[in-house]
């Protein structure tokens, strides 16, 4: 038969393949049938989580229009996609001009230097990011409400209270910790440039300017079209650290830093809505599938090596 | 605009051909000190808060330059060192155990997917890719970790999320087709070893590169994860990782700030070196991750360019 002939040539195969796809059955495939628990009233009577599951009443998209009535869906909503499309422009423009820059400095040691510092926040966790941004805008004792602004004689702010503020600090907390990696790569692909390009274009009279604007610029332009295009598949996707861990907490600043990650989190884990949570979780993820997918179809148009698929 | 004034003729002898003119790598120089200067500051101003005075900091606030140097923070947190080595502990044993597990899985999986005569490779291939586009988010997610396998506090729930990553599988097969030439694994075939033979002696030493950022990688990920003792560790004595203490210390103490009334009954809030604890416990976190950087930095960021080419 032809299984057993395929089971004994390739079962060493299966035997290799069985770790990883038991991992990715529990931790990927399991939850992926588990949204319909979006569509249901869980209770949990049983002690048994597939009998809750069965017992729990159907109520269709109850939840959904729960949540859609609610205001916090179009304010996640927003936030979510006004901060990583803000990100993503951010990623771009300042990566590549501090790779260009690097790239120039005539001291190659400084050069190194610099990259090692840039990079550092990229390799610090959140909760480390969140206690030096508290060091900075504590209220009381923070480094700007005691020193900065009181030497340019401006009054303390109360950071973690202002919700103008956040719109600004985010990113740049975000851009400062993120810059790095992307500097990296981008720096990767101005190494890969072949010199002649550059000697020619000497050779021709071009200036520094005309060069980064005639040869590095178009010919880093596939990378970061590419680098641009995944993050613009995971744009519906926030990252939960950034905004939940820097702000604190703090209720006040919800409407300007609440995103869909933090919202399925808070009405989950804190309110124990699991109706309401994972109706939204399962609104980020359809809608995030397809911009995927639409990501994916704009690369495949523009490089159809570098496409997801 | 200063670089665009120079042309090959203005050249000075002393400077390299077609490099930027003394202005704008000045300029460059500057932007980039000033830069990595905001980088390390923040940082700076943690150490220095926790090696200062707390009355000097109840008074002036964080400063940059201790008034008076007191070690009394670091004093005070390792009264409770057991405490603080637990959570390395268990951070180090997540970390190690963690990412070993992980590559290991992970190669394996990549293996069979990267053999061009596996029939099954597509259907394996996807398996793994499509967790890349779609997941269940947070809720039934969550209630498989808990009511299904039961991990609620248990050190597994901290390792078993984090091992397998679609992205890295799809690197590491990538690598195995790429860099392997196939008739090295038929000439060993024909030698007669079988394919676990093939994978471990031949495969692995020749993916060094792939294995060693995946594990870079995954060792970061593992160290730095907060979110799944978040979720998981409900316990105060549990398996509470050293990011997820520094996490606790940051809002542990708050909460002790919202009491201080009580505690002045008490009389211990006075004692209590609330505001550089917190930043002795951030350094003992960070310290660490800091040290390990310079030796870990240039193969991060071979790691990375690994990750960036696609074959």
């Amino acid at each position: 038969m032809a299984l057993t002939r395929n089971l004994r040539k390739y079962g060493m195969f299966y035997l290799m393949l069985l770790p990883g796809f038991l991992i990715l059955l529990v931790n990927n495939y399991i939850p992926m049938l588990g949204v319909v628990i979006a569509f249901k009233n869980m209770t949990y009577p049983h002690a048994n989580i597939f009998m809750n599951f069965i017992d729990s009443e159907w109520v269709g998209f109850e939840n959904f229009k729960y949540l859609f009535k609610t205001s916090d869906a179009w304010i996640i909503t927003r936030n979510t996609l006004l901060y990583n499309s803000l990100f993503i422009v951010l990623n771009l423009v300042i990566p590549v001009a501090f790779a260009i820059m690097l790239n120039e400095l005539r001291s190659k040691f400084l050069a190194r230097f610099h990259q090692s510092i840039i990079f550092l926040p990229y390799i610090l966790s959140w909760v480390v990011v969140s206690y030096l941004v508290y060091g900075l805008l504590h209220d009381k004792n923070g480094f700007v409400n005691t020193t900065l602004l009181p030497f340019f004689g401006v009054d303390p702010v109360q950071w973690y209270f202002k919700i103008e503020a956040w719109p600004y600090i985010l990113p740049i907390v975000n851009t400062i910790k993120n810059v790095g990696y992307y500097m990296v790569l981008y720096m990767a692909a101005i190494i890969g440039i072949d010199d002649e390009y550059y000697e020619a274009a000497t050779i021709d009279g071009a200036g520094k300017w005309q060069q980064i604007l005639k040869i590095t610029l178009p010919l880093l332009m596939p990378v970061m079209i590419i680098m641009t295009l995944l993050q613009v598949g995971r744009i519906f996707y926030a990252d939960f650290g950034l905004f939940y861990q820097v702000p604190k907490e703090s209720g006040v600043l919800f409407p300007v830093t609440n995103v869909i990650d933090t919202y399925v989190y808070r009405t989950f884990l804190a309110m124990g809505d699991s109706g309401l949570s994972s109706a939204a979780g399962l609104y980020q993820s359809t809608v995030g599938f397809v911009l995927v997918f639409l990501a994916n179809w704009f690369v495949r148009r523009i490089d159809k090596d570098s496409a997801l698929f | 605009m200063e670089a665009s004034m120079t042309t090959p003729t203005e050249k000075a002898p002393s400077r390299p051909v077609n490099s930027v003119s003394p202005v704008g790598d000045w300029s460059i120089k500057i932007i980039f000190a000033l830069y990595s200067l905001m980088c390390l500051f923040p940082l700076a101003l943690l150490v220095m808060v926790s090696i200062s005075n707390e009355q000097d900091v109840i008074r002036y606030g964080y400063k940059f330059f201790p008034m008076h140097f007191d070690l009394s923070a670091y004093k005070f947190v390792f009264e409770d060192w057991h405490n603080v080595l637990k959570s390395y502990g268990v951070s180090i044993f997540v970390t190690v155990v963690g990412t070993i597990l992980s590559l290991v899985i992970m190669a394996l999986y990549a293996y069979p997917i990267s053999r061009p005569d596996f029939p099954q490779r597509k259907f394996f291939t996807f398996f793994v890719f499509f967790t890349m586009l779609f997941n269940g988010g947070l809720v039934p997610w969550y209630l498989v970790y808990v009511k299904l396998l039961h991990l609620k506090d248990n050190i597994w729930a901290l390792i078993l999320p984090l091992l397998v990553s679609a992205f890295f599988v799809l690197i590491i097969r990538t690598f195995f087709a790429t860099t392997i030439p196939g008739a090295v694994i038929e000439s060993a075939k024909i030698d007669g070893a079988g394919e676990m033979r093939i994978f471990f002696k031949i495969v692995l030493p020749l993916s060094l590169p792939v294995l060693a950022s995946t594990a870079l990688f995954s060792t970061l990920n593992y160290w730095n994860d907060w979110f799944l003792s978040l979720v998981f560790i409900q316990k105060s004595d549990g398996y509470i990782s050293v990011q997820y203490l520094m996490y606790k210390t940051l809002t542990n103490i708050q909460f002790l700030m919202t009491h201080t009334e009580a505690m002045n009954v008490i009389g211990g809030a006075t004692k209590f070196p609330n505001e550089t604890v917190r930043m002795a416990m951030a350094v003992i976190g960070i310290g660490p991750i800091i040290f390990a950087y310079p030796f870990f930095q240039k193969y991060f960021v071979k790691g990375l360019t690994v990750g960036a080419v696609k074959g």
